[in-house]
């Protein structure tokens, strides 16, 4: 059985000596009926996965609506200059994160993570980290079993999709999973994975789900920028000692609650928030020409 | 959900429900059909038809048809593909009442009197559910593998399948039996959890009163 909390995950790794990654991938060799190597193996693809989708951005290309493509680029060239305000690591995190964002929704093969919505957070702050710090690929990818298992819980306790949530499902769990993720690559214990996660979460609690036109672009793109940097600085702080005053499970919840509570309009319809501004109104109505 | 539903899927941009979904959709569509599709009529309802022309619902339905699956780089090019293939195509919208918003319906055939009409929805997470086939209601995922058996509305047949599946020591997950109207034709779809032998299809499309034998395998 999957876990249903993080609390679980927590009590098999104090009471077993295991860390987050090996209860997960145990885990999961048991849900799966699997063997530990066939695990690994597939996990090892969705690493190589992430890393091709990241190389074959195309700078020149925009989306079929016309709406997002280039900015990745033009970001690059921005950072390459070196006169960034967030410095060179959490520059490449943000270009990485434009790139992800404008190559889903130009019709480029990405790894839904958990989204293909959110696609660009993990990789966003996996891939510069990967480079920046020569992480091997057996790192990252106990790094990404981290990820999973704090998504599968909330997809257990809330839901990860935009139509169900809200973007706090989407670009908030996709935030709570990378501050997971990089807390465990820089040797944080479960406990500090877990409060990294819960604050990344809370953090983005209330976000709405308001794309443009009901198209996967805006803001979704610029979103996944902020779901990388929340998971930057709320790995940070789990790893300076910083805990969340509520506990990660009950941030789940709160998630869950406020969720629910979220107008249909602002759970993926198009139909309020940044969809129903003038402007927003206008590309609607200028994409609806062009039927079938 | 296992970790891989939550890391994963690998897959061509940009929605998994109105891309991905819509790839499956049409790849279900062709393996209906048994052929290489030749006309495909599509209709498309609700949010695909709201927003498909710019999530790429019509470019993957069109993959789909032509065999591609959801992570094939192709997708982009598929009319472009169709056209090199000789499949044409034409797409309308239309509201089909009761349907999921994300619901599309083909019509398709091999130019050689083969002829599918699927209606299908595309429901989260690049599942779908299979709704309708030549007018009969069904329901499936078609994600396990799936025998669907066109046969005439008489007592029986479902008897004589799931005999056959128990001799060869098949287990079936789920198991519908659907009719158009009475005494008319019924589609009979069971799911089962390991693969069907050929063998065990073919001695099923032998019994009397069965017309046809599609087995879904993805
Ligand atoms: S706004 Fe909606 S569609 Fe866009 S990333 Fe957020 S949840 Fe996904």
């Amino acid at each position: 059985m999957p876990f249903h909390s993080l609390g679980e995950i927590e009590k098999h790794s104090r009471e077993e000596g295991k860390s987050f990654f090996e209860v997960i991938l145990e885990d999961d060799i048991n849900e799966r009926k699997t063997t530990r190597e066939e695990s690994l193996n597939r996990m090892h693809t969705m690493w190589a996965a992430m890393l091709e989708a990241a190389n074959s951005y195309d700078p020149e290309l925009k989306s079929n609506s016309g709406l997002v493509g280039k900015n990745g680029a033009k970001m690059d060239e921005y950072q390459k200059k070196g006169k960034t305000l967030c410095g060179d690591f959490v520059s490449q995190v943000i270009t990485q994160a434009l790139q992800m964002g404008e190559s889903n929704a130009c019709m480029k093969r990405i790894v839904a993570a958990p989204t293909a919505g959110a696609c660009g957070v993990l990789p966003a702050v996996l891939i510069p980290y990967y480079k920046r710090y020569q992480e091997t690929s057996d790192a990252i990818v106990e790094a990404l079993y981290v990820a999973a298992g704090i998504g599968q819980v909330i997809a257990s306790r809330a839901f990860i999709a935009g139509a169900a949530g809200g973007c706090q499902a989407e670009i908030g769990s996709a935030s709570a999973m990378a501050a997971g993720a990089l807390c465990a690559l820089r040797g944080g214990d479960t406990r500090q994975i877990i409060s990294a996660c819960g604050m990344a979460l809370k953090n983005l609690l209330g976000l709405v789900c308001d794309p443009v036109a009901g198209l996967v672009e805006v803001p979704c793109v610029k979103r996944n920028v902020i779901g990388a940097m929340n998971a930057l600085s709320c790995a940070d702080m789990a790893l300076a000692g910083i805990e969340s005053a509520i506990p990660s499970d009950q941030v789940i919840d709160a998630m869950r609650e406020v969720g629910e509570k979220m107008d249909v309009s602002l759970r993926e319809t198009g139909m309020g928030g940044l969809a129903a501004t003038p402007a927003g109104q206008e590309i609607t109505k200028n994409l609806k020409s062009r039927k079938f | 959900m296992n970790i891989f539903d939550i890391l994963g899927p690998i897959m061509v941009g940009p929605s998994s429900s109105h891309t991905a979904g819509a790839v499956k959709i049409g790849k279900v569509a062709r393996m209906l059909l048994g052929a290489e599709p030749k006309h495909a009529w599509i209709t498309l309802h609700g949010s695909f038809a709201a927003t498909g022309a710019g999530h790429g619902t019509d470019k993957a339905l069109i993959a789909g048809l032509l065999g591609m699956n959801p992570d094939d780089m192709r997708i982009p090019d598929s009319e472009l593909i169709a056209e090199q293939q000789g499949l044409e195509y034409c797409f309308q919208t239309k509201y089909i009442r009761g349907a999921h918003p994300n619901t599309a319906v083909i019509r398709v055939d091999d130019g050689m009197g083969k002829e599918v009409n699927m209606q299908a929805s595309s429901i989260g997470g690049g599942r779908i559910r299979v709704n309708g086939i030549d007018g009969i209601h069904v329901d499936f995922s078609a994600e396990s593998p799936t025998l669907i058996v066109n046969n005439e509305d008489r007592p029986g047949h479902v008897a004589a399948v799931t005999s056959i599946l128990a001799e060869a020591d098949i287990n079936i997950a789920t198991l519908t039996l659907n009719r158009g109207k009475r005494g008319g034709k019924a589609i009979f779809v069971t799911e089962t959890d390991l693969d069907i032998p050929s063998f065990v299809v073919e001695k099923i499309s032998r019994i009397p009163g069965v017309l046809k034998v599609t087995y879904l395998n993805a």
